[in-house]
């Protein structure tokens, strides 16, 4: 297989990246130390190049109603200029992909992907595609950084006449920027630590980059891997497609029914299935989990009751560098819904003291 | 990648140091830290306990991966740096003083003399 490569690859490099394969990406998984990395987006700012996430366009007479239809949020409640958490459902209960729907004007949306589902994703969506929609995948030809951290907004202000400070949580625009034109500034990201990411061209991301660099030298910026990327979207709760979700993991399952909205005037793909789940009940949850003994949960290990019995699995873990402590998410059944019921890691032969809590984690 | 002359090491990537009276110091290579990556906690359950040469004699867990450590000799465990309860991160920054892992009291010292020394060590990581 083909590993592909951003267009900042020679930067990562010559920044110390050591580069992991990802997605078919050869990506840079930390620059220094994750938890330097980690605690400069919590506490100042980092960048990082998502570059290899997918985009595709929808334009055309039916876009509205193939992506009401693919997707479980409602994209009716859009206002031009907003953008969506959702996921696509996979017919069978299951979840295609977790994606962000970007509403530019009627008849023109744009969804952001993971990487490793572009292909996957692209087909599906094109499978679905009963409306006439007229479907674009830009994947090759946008790049993307994401700019997290409470300096995010005082880095990125010199670099744009774009009123920053007025794009609200989840909105965007498309401005000039770092002197290109037709620049997508999102307020959005996977941290929690607030700040923008940016849409481009390939041909302009690397003037972009080194113009992000420079403007947040006094703010202590930093490229950022995606070891942090990981550890700050965990600290968060967020579910990661892969690990969390998966075409076997329900929306509901894994507590993404916020974002899976059962109105009259949205029909999607599952729709009946997933609202019975809803008013039943689910038999397993996704939950977070504190690590009362020391130890790091891992993806994988085995979840436990008191009297030794299995009852979940680990499907991410992580060293909350905020708390200090293992965190970790796995599906669990109902006897452990409650926050602060204690369960067990099995790692590595030994079990582990953890307890629910409710997400975020810090 | 640093490794000091001084030093015998294994093929998982432990360094021992003999010192006086039988005592050697043992923990693991820059090549291993650097592998390991942020390094969050070191467990040694065996202090007090004789552990053979190639068994295993604690974990270290880093962010994305944990691992087990090896004895380069047998002898007992004497203790486990306590530096590395309140900073592991020692381990990465001076893997082969600060960071130093567990004391040993070695039962057969001619273990040592069947390690590689840094020219083999070089070798192995190399090839």
């Amino acid at each position: 297989m083909i590993v592909k490569k951003t267009l900042l690859n020679d930067i990562h490099r010559q920044n110390g990246g050591k580069m992991v394969d990802f997605a078919g990406f050869e990506m840079p998984l930390q620059f220094t130390t994750i938890k330097e990395e980690h605690m400069t987006v919590r506490q100042k700012v980092g960048v990082f190049d998502v570059s290899h996430m997918g985009e595709f366009w929808v334009k055309g007479s039916g876009a509205a109603e193939l992506i009401q239809f693919v997707t479980t949020n409602d994209i009716s409640v859009l206002k031009p200029g907003q953008a969506q958490y959702s996921c696509l459902p996979n017919g069978r209960g299951g979840i295609v992909d977790d994606l962000l729907v970007y509403f530019f004007e009627p008849e023109k949306y744009l969804l952001v992907v993971n990487a490793a589902n572009i292909d996957k994703d692209w087909k599906w969506i094109n499978s679905q595609n009963t409306f006439g929609a007229v479907l674009e995948n830009s994947s090759d030809n946008i790049s993307q950084l994401a700019i997290q951290g409470p300096k995010a907004l005082s880095v990125l202000k010199k670099l744009t006449d774009v009123d920053l400070e007025n794009i609200k949580y989840y909105y965007f625009t498309a401005g000039s920027f770092a002197e290109v034109d037709n620049v997508i500034i999102s307020a959005t990201g996977y941290t929690g630590a607030g700040g923008f990411e940016i849409y481009c061209y390939n041909e302009d991301l690397l003037k972009i980059y080194s113009a992000v660099i420079k403007a947040g030298e006094d703010f202590g910026i930093s490229p950022v891997g995606l070891g942090a990327r990981d550890s700050l979207r965990l600290e968060m709760g967020y579910c990661l497609y892969g690990n969390d979700i998966d075409d076997t993991t329900s929306p509901i399952e894994a507590g993404l029914g916020w974002i899976t909205k059962f109105n009259d005037h949205n029909d999607f793909i599952d729709k009946s299935v997933l609202l019975a789940q809803k008013k039943a009940g689910v038999t397993r949850c996704l939950k977070g989990f504190k690590m009362i003994d020391r130890g790091i949960p891992r993806h994988g290990y085995e979840l436990v009751d008191n009297d030794g019995n299995v009852i979940g699995r680990v499907t991410s873990g992580t060293q909350s560098f905020m708390l200090n402590k293992g965190i970790g998410m796995g599906y669990v059944n109902k006897e452990f819904y409650a926050t602060g019921t204690e369960l067990f890691v099995k790692a590595r032969g030994k079990l582990l003291k953890a307890e629910i809590i409710k997400t975020p984690f810090v | 990648m640093n490794v000091p002359e001084n030093l015998k090491y294994t093929k998982d990537h432990e360094w021992i140091r003999v010192e006086e009276d039988g005592i050697a110091t043992v923990g693991i290579t820059d090549f291993a830290q650097g592998e390991l990556g942020d390094i969050v906690f070191v467990e040694a359950e065996t202090v007090d306990n004789m552990v053979f040469v190639g068994e295993s004699f604690g974990t270290v867990e880093a962010v994305k991966t944990v691992s087990d450590l090896f004895m380069p000799v047998s002898g007992d465990v004497l203790e486990l740096n306590p530096e590395l309860e309140d900073t592991p991160e020692l381990v990465n920054q001076d893997p082969y003083e600060k960071g130093w892992m567990i004391k040993v009291k070695m039962s057969d010292p001619s273990e040592v003399d069947k390690l590689m020394d840094a020219e083999s060590y070089k070798k192995m990581l190399e090839s």
